[in-house]
């Protein structure tokens, strides 16, 4: 049994706050960057190219990429044999996310009830998932996420008998929906099967993994190309204004489900997916 | 085309400006975003004073991050311009003549843009860095309470945006 306190917790999610929300992961990074070459579109390859000034300037400059520094989602992998001393982790996990977002210059964008709307101040509550796993390690992925490109996102409850072609209708659908308001060049998580909050939880997860890393399910894999391919052929465009770089990646997870359904859940994510993972 | 506009923007300068014309803007703007137009919106109503005269001036959808010492402002990008959209033609017809945010806007927004000379433009979204260097003062003028959400005072130089929908109603989005 391994001990871990709870103030480890506190400084990694802080850090990890931070750094998410100046330095994008160099999958993201670099797909920008070479999509900038590659864009063909005028407006497109301008806007492409402020991109790459922005993350320059967010790096060198300690400014935040984007203002909405986002809701923060926290996904805890806990280790079974692995005992948390300390404060009660939920509480530890918000004390992170507020140091981090006092610290780091960060935008607090949570109010603390949805219909009366004040903010809470310093960004907490967050949104937490926690797994258990066997062994003795506590793996912390934080992913702050604007709303901007949230909004925009869908749930469709599919019959079996849509099938395949159902579930890139849904995906094509919700792209062409969001247009200019989520922010392209996009990331798209695909959640396929589960349940309803399951496969919302699938997209959600889906937008953490590395856009190098196709699934490991092989007509999946096929799947995540082809619906890159169709979307970048929707001529929406970097800011919605036109050209060919409408999504970066394409990230589809999936679960088993049940006989009667297809639950497909679409999670748009901007070109600032932000995502940083730590061991513990 | 490219064109560079000074504040206050007048309905004349409104009218010069074509969907799909790179637009660098110098001059005084304010920033709102959604609970600001919402005060906003109740003060029209109840027939009170708008906090700032917004007569032939640009409001800039915007809550920025917090800024470090020495910094004007922290990020400072656009956000979503529909979530205005419900308050805006009201705000057009008190005189406002641009709106800086990003993506799509409503019927009635555009409608009452055409009706009152009004211009659309949108920033680079996720660009909040890059945008940040163009604005050289800024200072909270009203609904202190909000945070970021406060309305602030810019003075902004050269700022980059793209009339997305101008006031004769074309729209770039729109393909
Ligand atoms: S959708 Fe993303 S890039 Fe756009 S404003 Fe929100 S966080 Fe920033």
């Amino acid at each position: 049994m391994r001990t871990v306190h709870t103030d480890t917790i506190i400084k990694a999610i802080k850090e990890m706050c931070i750094e998410a929300n100046y330095i994008l992961s160099d999958d993201i990074s670099d797909r920008i960057i070479q999509a900038e070459s590659e864009e063909t579109n005028i407006i497109g390859k301008e806007i492409l190219g402020q991109l790459v000034e922005n993350m320059k300037i967010a790096k060198e400059d300690m400014i935040p990429i984007c203002q909405d520094t986002g809701m923060t989602t926290v996904f805890i992998k806990i280790g079974q044999d692995v005992h948390i001393e300390g404060m009660f982790l939920e509480d530890a996990v918000n004390e992170g996310i507020r140091q981090g977002y006092d610290e780091g210059y960060l935008r607090k964008s949570v109010v603390g009830d949805p219909i009366k709307r004040v903010n809470t101040g310093d960004n907490t509550p967050g949104i937490i998932h926690y797994e258990i796993i066997k062994g003795e390690d506590i793996i912390i992925t934080v992913a702050p996420k604007g709303f901007g490109s949230e909004n925009m996102s869908r749930v469709y409850m599919l019959k079996p008998a849509d099938g395949i072609e159902g579930v890139k209708e849904a995906v094509i659908e919700t792209v062409k929906l969001a247009g200019p308001n989520a922010c392209p060049p996009v990331v798209v998580g695909v959640g396929i099967g589960g349940n309803f909050e399951k496969c919302t939880y699938l997209a959600k997860k889906a937008l953490t993994r590395n856009i190098n890393t196709p699934s490991q399910t092989e007509y999946i894999a096929e799947l995540e190309k082809e619906l890159l391919e169709k979307i970048n052929s929707l001529d929406i465009g970097p800011g919605g204004l036109g050209g060919k770089t409408t999504a970066l990646a394409v990230n589809i997870e999936t679960y088993p489900t049940h006989i009667a359904g297809l639950p497909v859940a679409v999670n748009m994510c901007c070109h600032v997916n932000r995502h940083i993972s730590r061991v513990i | 085309m490219k064109r560079h506009i000074d504040t206050p923007l007048t309905k004349e300068k409104v009218k010069e400006i074509n969907a799909g014309d790179y637009v660098y803007i110098t001059g005084t703007i304010y920033t709102a975003r959604d609970a600001a137009h919402l005060r906003m919106y109740d003060s029209i109503n109840n027939k009170k004073e708008l906090p700032v005269n917004i007569d032939n001036q640009i409001i800039y959808y915007l809550g920025p991050t917090p800024a470090r010492e020495g910094q004007v402002i922290g990020s400072a990008g656009p956000t979503t311009s529909s979530r205005m959209d419900k308050y805006t033609p009201a705000l057009i017809e008190r005189g406002m003549t641009g709106m800086i945010g990003k993506g799509k806007r409503s019927k009635e927004v555009i409608e009452a843009m055409k009706k009152n000379t009004a211009v659309y433009f949108a920033a680079v979204g996720g660009a909040g860095a890059l945008l940040s260097k163009c604005i050289k003062s800024a200072e909270v003028i009203a609904y202190d309470d909000l945070g970021t959400e406060a309305i602030r005072k810019l003075y902004v130089e050269n700022l980059p945006v793209i009339a997305v929908i101008d006031c004769k109603g074309n729209n770039i989005y729109e393909r």
